[in-house]
Protein backbone atom coordinates (compact mmCIF):
# COMPACT_ATOMS: atom_id res chain seq x y z
CA UNK A 1 0.00 0.00 0.00
CA UNK A 2 1.10 3.39 -0.58
CA UNK A 3 -0.04 6.74 0.72
CA UNK A 4 -1.24 9.32 -1.84
CA UNK A 5 -3.60 12.41 -1.29
CA UNK A 6 -4.32 11.15 2.48
CA UNK A 7 -5.47 7.80 0.94
CA UNK A 8 -4.01 4.64 1.58
CA UNK A 9 -4.49 3.30 -2.09
CA UNK A 10 -2.55 -0.15 -3.48
CA UNK A 11 0.72 0.08 -5.72
CA UNK A 12 -0.26 -3.07 -7.07
CA UNK A 13 -2.00 -6.41 -6.62
CA UNK A 14 -0.04 -8.43 -8.16
CA UNK A 15 2.88 -6.69 -10.25
CA UNK A 16 2.77 -3.68 -11.97
CA UNK A 17 4.02 -5.06 -15.30
CA UNK A 18 1.42 -7.58 -15.09
CA UNK A 19 -1.55 -5.03 -14.43
CA UNK A 20 0.44 -2.73 -17.16
CA UNK A 21 0.01 -5.52 -19.70
CA UNK A 22 -3.40 -6.41 -18.54
CA UNK A 23 -5.19 -3.06 -19.77
CA UNK A 24 -3.13 -2.95 -22.65
CA UNK A 25 -4.48 -6.36 -23.99
CA UNK A 26 -7.05 -7.34 -22.26
CA UNK A 27 -8.54 -4.94 -18.94
CA UNK A 28 -8.17 -4.25 -15.85
CA UNK A 29 -10.31 -2.35 -12.96
CA UNK A 30 -9.13 0.73 -10.60
CA UNK A 31 -10.30 1.92 -7.44
CA UNK A 32 -10.24 5.79 -7.85
CA UNK A 33 -12.71 6.87 -5.56
CA UNK A 34 -10.07 9.35 -4.25
CA UNK A 35 -11.33 11.54 -6.93
CA UNK A 36 -13.17 14.32 -6.00
CA UNK A 37 -16.66 14.90 -7.41
CA UNK A 38 -17.90 18.34 -7.23
CA UNK A 39 -22.01 19.17 -8.17
CA UNK A 40 -22.73 22.44 -9.72
CA UNK A 41 -26.35 23.15 -10.55
CA UNK A 42 -28.69 26.43 -10.74
CA UNK A 43 -29.43 28.76 -13.53
CA UNK A 44 -26.12 30.63 -13.37
CA UNK A 45 -24.36 27.28 -13.42
CA UNK A 46 -23.00 27.23 -16.94
CA UNK A 47 -22.25 30.94 -17.05
CA UNK A 48 -20.27 30.35 -13.71
CA UNK A 49 -18.63 27.50 -15.06
CA UNK A 50 -17.48 29.49 -18.36
CA UNK A 51 -16.00 31.62 -16.42
CA UNK A 52 -14.06 29.43 -13.72
CA UNK A 53 -12.76 26.56 -16.57
CA UNK A 54 -10.86 27.32 -19.37
CA UNK A 55 -12.54 24.94 -21.92
CA UNK A 56 -15.86 26.03 -23.70
CA UNK A 57 -18.74 24.65 -21.06
CA UNK A 58 -20.80 25.71 -23.65
CA UNK A 59 -19.57 23.03 -26.10
CA UNK A 60 -21.05 20.05 -24.17
CA UNK A 61 -24.87 19.48 -23.50
CA UNK A 62 -26.15 16.49 -21.67
CA UNK A 63 -24.90 13.20 -21.99
CA UNK A 64 -21.22 14.79 -22.45
CA UNK A 65 -17.61 15.65 -21.24
CA UNK A 66 -14.61 17.34 -21.61
CA UNK A 67 -11.27 17.96 -20.47
CA UNK A 68 -11.05 21.34 -18.70
CA UNK A 69 -8.82 22.54 -16.37
CA UNK A 70 -9.14 24.95 -13.49
CA UNK A 71 -7.00 27.94 -13.25
CA UNK A 72 -5.81 31.09 -11.04
CA UNK A 73 -5.95 34.41 -12.94
CA UNK A 74 -2.30 34.43 -13.53
CA UNK A 75 -3.15 30.96 -15.20
CA UNK A 76 -1.83 28.61 -12.86
CA UNK A 77 -3.22 25.80 -12.39
CA UNK A 78 -5.40 25.24 -9.64
CA UNK A 79 -6.58 21.69 -10.77
CA UNK A 80 -7.72 19.75 -14.53
CA UNK A 81 -10.38 17.48 -14.61
CA UNK A 82 -13.51 16.51 -16.40
CA UNK A 83 -16.62 18.65 -16.65
CA UNK A 84 -19.36 16.63 -17.83
CA UNK A 85 -22.92 18.18 -18.21
CA UNK A 86 -26.32 16.14 -16.84
CA UNK A 87 -29.70 16.61 -17.34
CA UNK A 88 -30.00 18.66 -14.27
CA UNK A 89 -26.86 19.87 -13.16
CA UNK A 90 -22.59 19.37 -13.87
CA UNK A 91 -20.52 17.35 -12.52
CA UNK A 92 -16.68 17.90 -12.22
CA UNK A 93 -14.47 15.10 -11.62
CA UNK A 94 -10.94 16.46 -9.90
CA UNK A 95 -7.88 15.58 -8.21
CA UNK A 96 -8.09 14.39 -4.88
CA UNK A 97 -5.35 16.40 -3.29
CA UNK A 98 -7.46 19.20 -5.27
CA UNK A 99 -11.13 19.26 -4.25
CA UNK A 100 -10.74 21.80 -1.05
CA UNK A 101 -8.98 23.96 -3.96
CA UNK A 102 -11.39 23.66 -5.98
CA UNK A 103 -14.32 24.26 -4.07
CA UNK A 104 -12.89 27.18 -2.29
CA UNK A 105 -11.77 28.31 -5.55
CA UNK A 106 -15.80 27.78 -6.98
CA UNK A 107 -17.28 29.32 -3.92
CA UNK A 108 -15.09 32.07 -4.07
CA UNK A 109 -16.05 32.82 -7.93
CA UNK A 110 -19.44 31.18 -9.07
CA UNK A 111 -22.22 33.72 -8.93
CA UNK A 112 -24.93 33.31 -6.42
CA UNK A 113 -27.36 31.63 -9.10
CA UNK A 114 -24.94 28.58 -8.84
CA UNK A 115 -24.58 26.06 -6.24
CA UNK A 116 -21.99 24.13 -5.59
CA UNK A 117 -22.31 20.60 -3.57
CA UNK A 118 -19.46 18.22 -2.69
CA UNK A 119 -20.32 14.77 -3.09
CA UNK A 120 -16.91 13.22 -2.98
CA UNK A 121 -17.46 11.64 0.47
CA UNK A 122 -20.29 9.57 -0.62
CA UNK A 123 -19.00 8.71 -4.28
CA UNK A 124 -17.08 5.70 -4.80
CA UNK A 125 -15.58 5.26 -8.17
CA UNK A 126 -13.85 2.52 -10.03
CA UNK A 127 -12.28 2.63 -13.46
CA UNK A 128 -12.61 -0.29 -15.75
CA UNK A 129 -10.15 0.26 -18.83
CA UNK A 130 -8.62 -2.16 -21.38
CA UNK A 131 -9.64 -3.07 -25.27
CA UNK A 132 -11.97 -5.41 -23.33
CA UNK A 133 -14.00 -3.34 -21.18
CA UNK A 134 -17.57 -3.74 -22.80
CA UNK A 135 -17.00 -7.74 -22.50
CA UNK A 136 -17.10 -7.32 -18.50
CA UNK A 137 -19.59 -4.56 -18.83
CA UNK A 138 -22.20 -6.35 -20.78
CA UNK A 139 -23.40 -9.02 -18.93
CA UNK A 140 -23.88 -6.32 -15.56
CA UNK A 141 -25.13 -3.08 -17.43
CA UNK A 142 -29.17 -3.28 -17.33
CA UNK A 143 -29.60 -1.66 -20.69
CA UNK A 144 -27.06 -1.15 -23.99
CA UNK A 145 -26.69 2.34 -23.17
CA UNK A 146 -23.62 2.24 -21.50
CA UNK A 147 -21.78 -0.30 -23.85
CA UNK A 148 -22.76 1.90 -27.00
CA UNK A 149 -20.82 5.37 -24.99
CA UNK A 150 -18.88 7.46 -27.74
CA UNK A 151 -15.86 8.98 -26.11
CA UNK A 152 -16.22 11.25 -23.11
CA UNK A 153 -19.96 10.70 -23.05
CA UNK A 154 -21.64 9.86 -19.75
CA UNK A 155 -25.03 7.94 -19.05
CA UNK A 156 -26.78 6.91 -15.53
CA UNK A 157 -27.56 3.33 -15.30
CA UNK A 158 -27.59 0.42 -13.00
CA UNK A 159 -24.44 -1.86 -13.35
CA UNK A 160 -24.71 -5.25 -11.03
CA UNK A 161 -28.16 -3.21 -9.96
CA UNK A 162 -26.05 -0.93 -8.09
CA UNK A 163 -27.23 3.18 -9.50
CA UNK A 164 -23.87 4.33 -11.63
CA UNK A 165 -23.00 7.15 -13.83
CA UNK A 166 -21.30 5.96 -16.75
CA UNK A 167 -18.57 7.86 -18.36
CA UNK A 168 -16.37 6.78 -21.34
CA UNK A 169 -13.37 8.20 -20.50
CA UNK A 170 -10.22 7.20 -18.61
CA UNK A 171 -6.51 7.95 -17.71
CA UNK A 172 -4.93 4.54 -19.81
CA UNK A 173 -4.70 5.44 -23.27
CA UNK A 174 -7.45 2.58 -23.74
CA UNK A 175 -10.95 2.48 -24.07
CA UNK A 176 -13.17 1.67 -21.35
CA UNK A 177 -15.24 3.38 -18.79
CA UNK A 178 -15.74 5.31 -15.34
CA UNK A 179 -18.15 3.87 -12.36
CA UNK A 180 -19.28 6.36 -10.18
CA UNK A 181 -21.44 4.72 -7.68
CA UNK A 182 -23.08 5.25 -4.08
CA UNK A 183 -20.04 4.73 -1.54
CA UNK A 184 -21.34 2.14 0.08
CA UNK A 185 -22.36 -0.16 -3.06
CA UNK A 186 -18.77 -0.14 -4.51
CA UNK A 187 -17.69 -3.07 -3.13
CA UNK A 188 -20.91 -5.14 -4.38
CA UNK A 189 -20.00 -3.43 -8.12
CA UNK A 190 -16.32 -4.22 -7.70
CA UNK A 191 -17.21 -7.95 -6.56
CA UNK A 192 -19.98 -8.09 -9.74
CA UNK A 193 -17.23 -7.18 -12.21
CA UNK A 194 -14.62 -9.16 -10.77
CA UNK A 195 -16.89 -12.38 -10.82
CA UNK A 196 -17.73 -11.76 -14.57
CA UNK A 197 -16.44 -14.36 -17.59
CA UNK A 198 -12.88 -12.64 -18.86
CA UNK A 199 -13.11 -10.23 -15.34
CA UNK A 200 -10.82 -7.57 -15.31
CA UNK A 201 -7.49 -7.81 -13.17
CA UNK A 202 -7.27 -5.67 -10.62
CA UNK A 203 -4.52 -2.69 -11.13
CA UNK A 204 -2.79 0.00 -8.63
CA UNK A 205 -1.17 2.68 -8.75
CA UNK A 206 1.85 2.33 -9.97
CA UNK A 207 0.32 0.58 -13.27
CA UNK A 208 -1.56 3.90 -13.33
CA UNK A 209 1.27 5.69 -13.50
CA UNK A 210 3.22 3.64 -16.42
CA UNK A 211 0.19 3.87 -18.36
CA UNK A 212 -0.75 7.59 -17.83
CA UNK A 213 3.37 8.44 -18.31
CA UNK A 214 3.36 6.25 -22.03
CA UNK A 215 0.34 8.27 -23.32
CA UNK A 216 2.08 11.29 -22.23
CA UNK A 217 -1.32 12.44 -19.92
CA UNK A 218 0.00 15.03 -17.52
CA UNK A 219 -0.74 14.32 -13.64
CA UNK A 220 -1.23 17.45 -10.66
CA UNK A 221 1.43 17.98 -8.89
CA UNK A 222 4.09 16.52 -11.28
CA UNK A 223 4.02 18.29 -14.69
CA UNK A 224 0.69 20.69 -13.29
CA UNK A 225 0.92 23.16 -10.54
CA UNK A 226 0.15 26.90 -10.06
CA UNK A 227 3.81 27.78 -11.00
CA UNK A 228 3.05 26.29 -14.61
CA UNK A 229 -0.06 27.76 -17.19
CA UNK A 230 -1.94 24.83 -19.46
CA UNK A 231 0.00 26.73 -22.58
CA UNK A 232 3.32 25.46 -21.12
CA UNK A 233 1.76 22.36 -20.43
CA UNK A 234 1.11 21.62 -24.02
CA UNK A 235 -2.78 21.99 -23.23
CA UNK A 236 -3.96 24.56 -25.19
CA UNK A 237 -6.41 22.58 -26.52
CA UNK A 238 -8.60 22.88 -23.67
CA UNK A 239 -8.50 26.35 -23.15
CA UNK A 240 -10.90 28.48 -25.46
CA UNK A 241 -8.44 30.98 -26.12
CA UNK A 242 -10.50 32.67 -28.75
CA UNK A 243 -13.47 32.85 -26.79
CA UNK A 244 -12.28 32.82 -23.42
CA UNK A 245 -13.71 34.96 -20.65
CA UNK A 246 -12.17 33.04 -17.92
CA UNK A 247 -10.23 33.34 -15.18
CA UNK A 248 -6.62 33.11 -16.43
CA UNK A 249 -7.77 33.70 -20.05
CA UNK A 250 -5.60 37.11 -20.82
CA UNK A 251 -1.76 35.62 -19.65
CA UNK A 252 -2.33 32.34 -21.55
CA UNK A 253 -3.31 34.59 -24.81
CA UNK A 254 0.08 36.51 -24.51
CA UNK A 255 1.59 33.34 -24.12
CA UNK A 256 0.02 31.72 -26.72
CA UNK A 257 1.35 35.02 -28.96
CA UNK A 258 4.20 35.61 -27.43
CA UNK A 259 5.13 31.79 -26.59
CA UNK A 260 6.51 30.78 -23.66
CA UNK A 261 10.30 30.44 -22.06
CA UNK A 262 9.72 26.62 -21.44
CA UNK A 263 7.60 24.02 -22.73
CA UNK A 264 6.55 19.93 -21.23
CA UNK A 265 8.20 17.37 -23.53
CA UNK A 266 7.93 13.79 -23.48
CA UNK A 267 10.96 11.88 -23.96
CA UNK A 268 12.38 8.08 -23.55
CA UNK A 269 15.67 7.35 -22.47
CA UNK A 270 17.77 5.93 -25.55
CA UNK A 271 19.64 4.08 -23.08
CA UNK A 272 19.26 1.54 -20.09
CA UNK A 273 17.70 4.02 -16.99
CA UNK A 274 15.08 4.93 -15.09
CA UNK A 275 14.64 8.84 -15.05
CA UNK A 276 12.72 10.04 -12.28
CA UNK A 277 10.70 13.17 -11.06
CA UNK A 278 13.07 15.67 -9.86
CA UNK A 279 16.29 15.09 -11.96
CA UNK A 280 18.04 17.64 -13.92
CA UNK A 281 17.99 17.66 -17.99
CA UNK A 282 21.05 19.12 -19.57
CA UNK A 283 21.27 20.30 -22.83
CA UNK A 284 25.00 21.09 -24.26
CA UNK A 285 26.26 20.11 -20.74
CA UNK A 286 24.10 22.78 -18.92
CA UNK A 287 21.06 22.46 -16.29
CA UNK A 288 17.98 23.01 -18.91
CA UNK A 289 15.00 21.71 -17.05
CA UNK A 290 13.68 19.46 -14.31
CA UNK A 291 12.20 15.62 -14.79
CA UNK A 292 8.14 16.15 -13.57
CA UNK A 293 7.69 12.53 -14.33
CA UNK A 294 9.54 9.14 -15.02
CA UNK A 295 9.19 5.46 -15.55
CA UNK A 296 10.55 2.29 -16.88
CA UNK A 297 7.83 1.94 -19.90
CA UNK A 298 6.73 -1.92 -19.17
CA UNK A 299 5.23 -1.55 -22.82
CA UNK A 300 8.55 -0.18 -24.25
CA UNK A 301 11.19 -1.41 -22.22
CA UNK A 302 12.76 1.65 -22.21
CA UNK A 303 13.25 4.97 -19.56
CA UNK A 304 10.39 7.38 -20.40
CA UNK A 305 9.30 10.76 -18.88
CA UNK A 306 8.32 14.24 -18.93
CA UNK A 307 10.42 17.23 -18.79
CA UNK A 308 9.95 21.03 -18.98
CA UNK A 309 12.70 22.33 -21.13
CA UNK A 310 13.53 25.38 -23.25
CA UNK A 311 10.48 25.40 -25.83
CA UNK A 312 12.78 25.13 -28.34
CA UNK A 313 13.48 21.69 -27.28
CA UNK A 314 10.17 20.47 -26.67
CA UNK A 315 9.26 18.99 -30.03
CA UNK A 316 10.62 15.29 -31.04
CA UNK A 317 13.20 14.40 -31.99
CA UNK A 318 15.67 16.73 -29.81
CA UNK A 319 18.84 15.12 -27.79
CA UNK A 320 18.91 16.06 -24.26
CA UNK A 321 20.79 14.04 -21.26
CA UNK A 322 19.19 13.46 -17.98
CA UNK A 323 21.11 13.34 -14.51
CA UNK A 324 19.90 10.19 -13.37
CA UNK A 325 21.78 10.22 -9.66
CA UNK A 326 24.64 11.50 -11.32
CA UNK A 327 24.74 9.57 -14.31
CA UNK A 328 23.97 11.17 -17.54
CA UNK A 329 21.40 9.27 -19.36
CA UNK A 330 20.73 9.68 -23.07
CA UNK A 331 17.18 10.84 -23.86
CA UNK A 332 15.74 12.11 -26.99
CA UNK A 333 12.22 14.10 -26.87
CA UNK A 334 9.29 12.26 -28.42
CA UNK A 335 5.78 12.53 -29.62
CA UNK A 336 3.10 11.69 -27.81
CA UNK A 337 1.55 8.64 -27.50
CA UNK A 338 5.01 6.67 -26.61
CA UNK A 339 2.68 3.95 -27.39
CA UNK A 340 0.58 3.36 -30.47
CA UNK A 341 -3.21 3.02 -28.81
CA UNK A 342 -5.66 5.20 -28.71
CA UNK A 343 -8.71 5.82 -26.17
CA UNK A 344 -11.15 6.53 -28.80
CA UNK A 345 -11.65 2.36 -29.57
CA UNK B 1 5.65 -13.16 -10.87
CA UNK B 2 5.59 -15.41 -8.13
CA UNK B 3 7.37 -14.10 -4.98
CA UNK B 4 9.71 -16.34 -2.82
CA UNK B 5 8.61 -17.37 0.31
CA UNK B 6 10.87 -16.04 3.00
CA UNK B 7 14.01 -18.35 3.55
CA UNK B 8 18.08 -17.87 4.81
CA UNK B 9 19.56 -20.67 3.58
CA UNK B 10 22.29 -22.26 5.77
CA UNK B 11 25.06 -22.24 3.65
CA UNK B 12 25.07 -18.52 2.80
CA UNK B 13 26.99 -15.38 5.22
CA UNK B 14 25.03 -12.38 5.61
CA UNK B 15 25.57 -8.80 5.41
CA UNK B 16 23.64 -5.96 7.75
CA UNK B 17 22.90 -4.08 4.70
CA UNK B 18 21.49 -7.18 3.37
CA UNK B 19 23.52 -9.07 0.93
CA UNK B 20 24.20 -12.51 0.58
CA UNK B 21 27.60 -14.29 0.01
CA UNK B 22 27.67 -18.10 -1.23
CA UNK B 23 31.15 -19.83 -1.96
CA UNK B 24 31.35 -20.94 -5.41
CA UNK B 25 34.67 -22.31 -6.68
CA UNK B 26 37.53 -20.20 -6.23
CA UNK B 27 34.72 -17.02 -6.30
CA UNK B 28 31.86 -15.96 -4.58
CA UNK B 29 28.54 -15.10 -5.89
CA UNK B 30 26.23 -12.05 -4.05
CA UNK B 31 22.84 -11.33 -4.06
CA UNK B 32 20.28 -9.60 -2.02
CA UNK B 33 18.31 -11.74 1.06
CA UNK B 34 14.57 -12.31 0.93
CA UNK B 35 14.07 -9.41 3.59
CA UNK B 36 15.99 -7.12 1.02
CA UNK B 37 13.96 -8.19 -1.96
CA UNK B 38 10.57 -7.83 -0.15
CA UNK B 39 11.34 -4.01 1.37
CA UNK B 40 12.65 -3.24 -2.30
CA UNK B 41 9.15 -4.27 -3.64
CA UNK B 42 8.86 -5.33 -7.25
CA UNK B 43 12.72 -5.03 -8.87
CA UNK B 44 12.20 -3.68 -12.44
CA UNK B 45 15.72 -2.30 -12.83
CA UNK B 46 19.39 -3.68 -12.52
CA UNK B 47 22.05 -1.02 -12.84
CA UNK B 48 25.44 -3.62 -12.38
CA UNK B 49 29.45 -3.01 -12.31
CA UNK B 50 31.45 -3.66 -14.72
CA UNK B 51 33.51 -6.74 -15.45
CA UNK B 52 36.11 -6.10 -14.22
CA UNK B 53 35.35 -3.39 -11.52
CA UNK B 54 37.26 -3.78 -7.91
CA UNK B 55 34.36 -3.35 -5.43
CA UNK B 56 34.48 -2.60 -1.38
CA UNK B 57 33.08 -4.32 1.82
CA UNK B 58 30.52 -1.91 3.02
CA UNK B 59 30.45 0.22 0.01
CA UNK B 60 27.70 0.17 -2.90
CA UNK B 61 29.11 -1.53 -6.24
CA UNK B 62 25.23 -1.21 -8.23
CA UNK B 63 22.31 -0.59 -7.81
CA UNK B 64 18.58 -1.84 -8.03
CA UNK B 65 15.22 -0.07 -8.78
CA UNK B 66 11.99 -1.44 -7.63
CA UNK B 67 8.64 0.40 -8.41
CA UNK B 68 9.10 2.09 -4.75
CA UNK B 69 12.82 2.99 -4.72
CA UNK B 70 16.09 2.74 -6.04
CA UNK B 71 18.33 0.86 -3.48
CA UNK B 72 22.32 0.78 -3.42
CA UNK B 73 23.58 -3.00 -3.61
CA UNK B 74 26.60 -3.20 -0.77
CA UNK B 75 29.54 -5.62 -1.15
CA UNK B 76 29.72 -8.12 1.58
CA UNK B 77 33.29 -8.65 0.84
CA UNK B 78 36.17 -6.75 -1.93
CA UNK B 79 37.31 -8.46 -5.10
CA UNK B 80 36.96 -8.02 -8.60
CA UNK B 81 34.01 -8.31 -10.72
CA UNK B 82 34.22 -11.72 -13.06
CA UNK B 83 30.77 -11.65 -14.03
CA UNK B 84 27.16 -9.79 -13.50
CA UNK B 85 24.36 -11.76 -14.32
CA UNK B 86 22.46 -11.03 -17.76
CA UNK B 87 19.21 -12.19 -16.52
CA UNK B 88 18.43 -9.78 -14.10
CA UNK B 89 19.22 -7.23 -16.57
CA UNK B 90 16.97 -8.96 -18.83
CA UNK B 91 14.35 -9.75 -16.57
CA UNK B 92 14.61 -7.95 -13.14
CA UNK B 93 11.81 -9.53 -11.26
CA UNK B 94 13.61 -12.61 -10.97
CA UNK B 95 15.37 -10.83 -7.79
CA UNK B 96 12.22 -11.62 -6.45
CA UNK B 97 11.17 -14.38 -7.59
CA UNK B 98 14.08 -16.64 -6.52
CA UNK B 99 16.78 -14.08 -4.91
CA UNK B 100 19.41 -17.17 -3.66
CA UNK B 101 19.41 -18.79 -7.13
CA UNK B 102 18.04 -17.22 -10.68
CA UNK B 103 18.52 -13.88 -8.85
CA UNK B 104 22.35 -13.51 -8.19
CA UNK B 105 23.87 -10.46 -8.97
CA UNK B 106 27.23 -10.55 -9.34
CA UNK B 107 30.25 -13.15 -9.09
CA UNK B 108 33.20 -11.93 -7.77
CA UNK B 109 37.06 -13.07 -7.19
CA UNK B 110 37.65 -12.17 -3.23
CA UNK B 111 40.92 -9.88 -2.72
CA UNK B 112 40.53 -10.96 0.91
CA UNK B 113 38.75 -13.95 2.22
CA UNK B 114 39.45 -13.50 5.82
CA UNK B 115 36.67 -10.62 5.53
CA UNK B 116 33.95 -13.26 5.20
CA UNK B 117 34.28 -14.08 9.22
CA UNK B 118 32.74 -10.36 10.06
CA UNK B 119 29.36 -11.66 8.75
CA UNK B 120 26.47 -13.03 9.81
CA UNK B 121 25.48 -16.62 9.48
CA UNK B 122 21.98 -17.47 9.14
CA UNK B 123 20.96 -17.47 12.98
CA UNK B 124 22.87 -14.28 13.73
CA UNK B 125 21.23 -12.68 10.69
CA UNK B 126 17.61 -14.03 11.93
CA UNK B 127 18.43 -12.23 15.00
CA UNK B 128 19.61 -9.57 13.86
CA UNK B 129 16.20 -9.42 11.23
CA UNK B 130 14.02 -9.89 14.33
CA UNK B 131 15.45 -6.86 16.04
CA UNK B 132 15.00 -4.37 13.18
Amino acid sequence: MGEFAGWDMPLYYSTARAEHRAVREHCGLFDVSHMGQLEVSGPEAREGLSRALTNDIAAIGPGQGQYTLMCQDDGGVIDDLIAYALADRYLLVVNASNVAACRERLEERLPGGAHLVDRSPETAMLALQGPSWADALRPLAATPAPLGLDYFEIVEDAIAGVPCLIARTGYTGEPGVELMCPWDRAPALWDALMAVEGAPAPVGLVARDTLRLEMGYPLYGQELSRERTPIEAGLKWACDIAGGGFFGADVMRRQVEEGTPDRLAIFRLTEPGIPRAGQEVLIDGRPAGSVTSGTLSPSLDVGIGMAYVPAGYATPDHDLVIDVRGKPKAARTARRPLVATSPKE
Amino acid sequence: MAAADESYPADLRYHPEHDWVRADGDEHVFGITWYAQDALGEVVYYDPPQVGATITKDAPYGELESVKAVSDIFAPASGEVTAVNPAVNDRPEIVNEDPYGAGWLVRVRLSDPSELDDLMDEPAYRAYLAGL
